[in-house]
């Protein structure tokens, strides 16, 4: 019979080959399974369209005025006591208009000033209603000029969808990496597809290699997709670029997966593998703000949620997509992930074990 | 031997710690394989065989003993001259057969034409074939062909044919002999005496950890057998009564009784007015010989 030769096995291009094989036959295996394939798009899409359909609705019945300092003293004294408006007393003008921009509250309200955003039907209502309320008394003839500096910001509303986005995409990250990496390496130990390929010259980095090759590919794939068809549909924001979402989602997804390795490394029964994998993904779910944001929450409780990769995976992509915020301003999350990522790779390969 | 050795095990042992307490699997056994020849290692279940073969493989290191190949230690280049079929092996899931074949082929330094392979196994129509849809003897055959795929100078075969129809472990045989023609060397675990008798030019038979026989298959025969075995239904036996003048093994449903003298039993038989209708009087095998040497086919009557 005759023998092809490739090059020495330790030479760059063959290790490369092999290498390339292996994270080949995992992205058909992933692309094959028509199921699980369907089900990785469809699960985000339902969620992100069921959540955007149920919040389609103005649910607010209140108008929100944030009061900074001594804004009540400037006049217009029935203006604050309307019924229905929140009055917000807050001493902290920048985050105020921030919000104001997303339309997280309607009016901004200090000494002499006021602020609405110039695209708000909520804000053009409450500034005649402060109009309305300076307006000069009977019987006096100069009309008074009005007390308080009109200022505007601009900014598009916030849906609940657009915050939600971000945390759909880390969620359906996180799902992928754990189980496509973690599961599926303990199940490969379990049924011998690891110890057949042990008895081969197949070095266990090249292997582990290739499952997070072949994983991230496969997540950055699934994530591009699900937000351009929910961007098709949905028209959320993306305030910030494109590449520093890549960037986040790249390393993001490089820590998630080392987790799962990680977990592959310690366990070997299937059974405990998914329980240890839902441990560690359904607290992410719940406290890395996949929903809801942790503010206000328990500070304990937000302390906690620092210590799960996908709360800084999900806090940096919110930030980009609705605050325009960029790799610079985001040295915290991308320093936090990346050491994760060292950490979970370093004890996770060197405690594998092919059975 | 003139042939030289290309694989040799040297006192070599294995032991594991269980909840009850150390298990002795493997008991300083020595045996060499000559090169171009098919060796069996025969055993109940539990015998140690594949313990054995997994440390000749270098999957399982041993707990003491050397094994040499071409005389040396197992370098990290014994991989790259060995192939090997598990007892039992997964493969990645939604893999086709072409595709498992390239898959493990880009493992080695160098391989065979993939195509010629295929071929010489019977597998060229099931190229396309999803390798989870394949019937127990085409998957035994891609299972061998992975273990071809590097031109081995040793091929491990464990178990290759447990659970298959005797159509589909005559075609694997038929396939182990072209592998054997090609001047391979195989180390074969088997429970069929048959298939050794067929396939090995040596074996060694293993009971709890240490071999109890070896060698030729038919020179283990002449030594241990010198005659043939008569078989008699067991309903019918029961009519003899006392003292046996020889040994007897009782079998489900029959008795069978070794002998050399032919005439001396049917005489016995027939004084103990034992119907010699369904009588069956047979050469010994290999079969014969395993059943007698591990004890597992009964005690005499």
């Amino acid at each position: 019979m005759s023998t092809q030769n490739h090059e020495n096995p330790a030479s760059g291009m063959a290790r490369f080959k092999r290498f390339w094989a292996l994270v080949d036959v995992r992205n058909k295996e992933f692309l094959r399974d028509h199921a699980a394939l369907a089900w990785n798009f469809l699960f985000p899409f339902l969620i992100v369209g069921g959540f955007g359909f149920a919040f389609s609705g103005n649910s607010q019945d209140f108008f929100k005025v944030a009061v900074h300092g001594s804004a009540t003293q400037t006049g217009a004294a029935e203006f604050f006591e309307t019924k229905y408006i929140q009055f917000i007393p807050d001493n902290d003008l920048g985050p105020m208009l921030e919000k104001l921009k997303r339309h997280q509250i309607d009016m901004v309200v200090s000494s002499g000033k006021y602020w609405i955003n110039s695209t708000s039907p909520k804000g053009y209502l409450l500034e005649r209603l402060l109009i309305g309320a300076q307006k000069p008394t009977a019987g006096t003839t100069s009309s008074v000029p009005n007390s308080y500096e009109k200022q505007t910001v601009e900014g598009r509303e916030i849906r609940y969808v657009d915050w939600l986005i971000a945390g759909i995409i880390g969620m359906n990250m996180m799902f992928s990496a754990l189980f496509g990496v973690g599961y599926v390496i303990v199940r490969y130990r379990k049924n011998g597809v690891l110890k057949r390929l042990k008895a081969t010259p197949l070095a266990a980095f090249d292997f582990l290699a290739a499952q997070i090759v072949s994983r991230v590919f496969l997540i950055v794939g699934v994530s591009a997709i699900v937000y351009g068809g929910s961007h098709a549909v949905l028209h959320f924001q993306m305030l910030g670029s494109y590449w520093d979402l890549s960037v986040i989602l790249l390393l993001g997804s490089l820590c998630l997966i080392s987790l799962g390795l990680l977990v592959a490394a310690m366990v070997s029964s299937e059974e405990f593998a998914g329980g240890l994998l839902n441990m560690v993904s359904w607290p992410m779910m719940f406290l890395s703000g996949v929903w809801f944001s942790l503010e206000g929450m328990n500070p304990w409780i937000k302390k906690a949620a620092n210590i799960f990769p996908l709360t800084h995976v999900i806090e940096a992509s919110r930030k980009i997509m609705t605050e325009g915020a960029t790799l610079g301003s985001l040295g915290f999350q991308i320093w936090i992930l990346a050491i994760l990522t060292v950490v979970f790779l370093t004890i996770g390969s060197l405690t594998f074990k092919w059975e | 031997m003139s042939t030289p050795s290309i694989l040799e095990v040297r006192s070599l042992t294995k032991s594991f710690k269980s909840p009850a307490g150390k298990v002795d699997a493997v008991r300083g056994i020595s045996f060499s394989i000559q090169k171009g020849t098919c060796f069996g290692l025969l055993g109940p279940n539990g015998a140690g065989k594949t313990t054995t073969i997994e440390m000749m493989e270098g999957i399982q290191k041993p707990s003491g003993g050397k094994i040499l190949f071409h005389g040396e230690d197992l370098g990290a280049d014994f991989k790259q001259r060995s192939g090997i079929q598990f007892q039992s092996t997964a493969l990645p899931d939604y893999l086709r057969v072409g595709e498992v074949l390239n898959l493990f082929a880009s493992f080695y330094k160098s391989s065979v034409n993939l195509e010629d392979l295929a071929k010489r196994c019977r597998l060229l129509e099931l190229w396309k074939r999803d390798a989870h849809n394949l019937s127990g003897g085409q998957r035994q055959r891609l299972l061998l062909a992975i273990a071809l795929v590097n031109d081995p100078e040793i091929v491990f075969l464990d178990e290759p044919t447990t659970g298959l129809d005797p159509g589909a472990r005559r075609e694997f045989w038929e396939l182990v002999e072209s592998v054997k023609a090609q001047g391979k060397t195989l180390l074969l675990t088997t429970h069929y005496m048959e298939e050794a008798y067929a396939l090995c030019d040596e074996i060694a038979i293993m009971d709890q950890g240490k071999i109890i026989a070896q060698g030729e298959p038919n020179q283990l025969l002449k030594t241990h057998f010198d005659g043939v075995t008569i078989e008699v239904p067991s309903d019918d036996f029961k009519k003899a009564t006392g003292k046996l003048p020889f040994p007897v093994f009782e079998r489900p449903g029959s008795v069978e009784i070794p002998t050399r003298d032919v005439e001396a039993v049917i005489q016995f038989l027939m004084g103990a007015k034992i119907s010699l209708d369904r009588i069956m009087i047979r050469p010994r095998t290999l079969e014969d010989l395993f059943l007698q040497l591990t004890r597992k086919g009964g005690s005499p009557a």
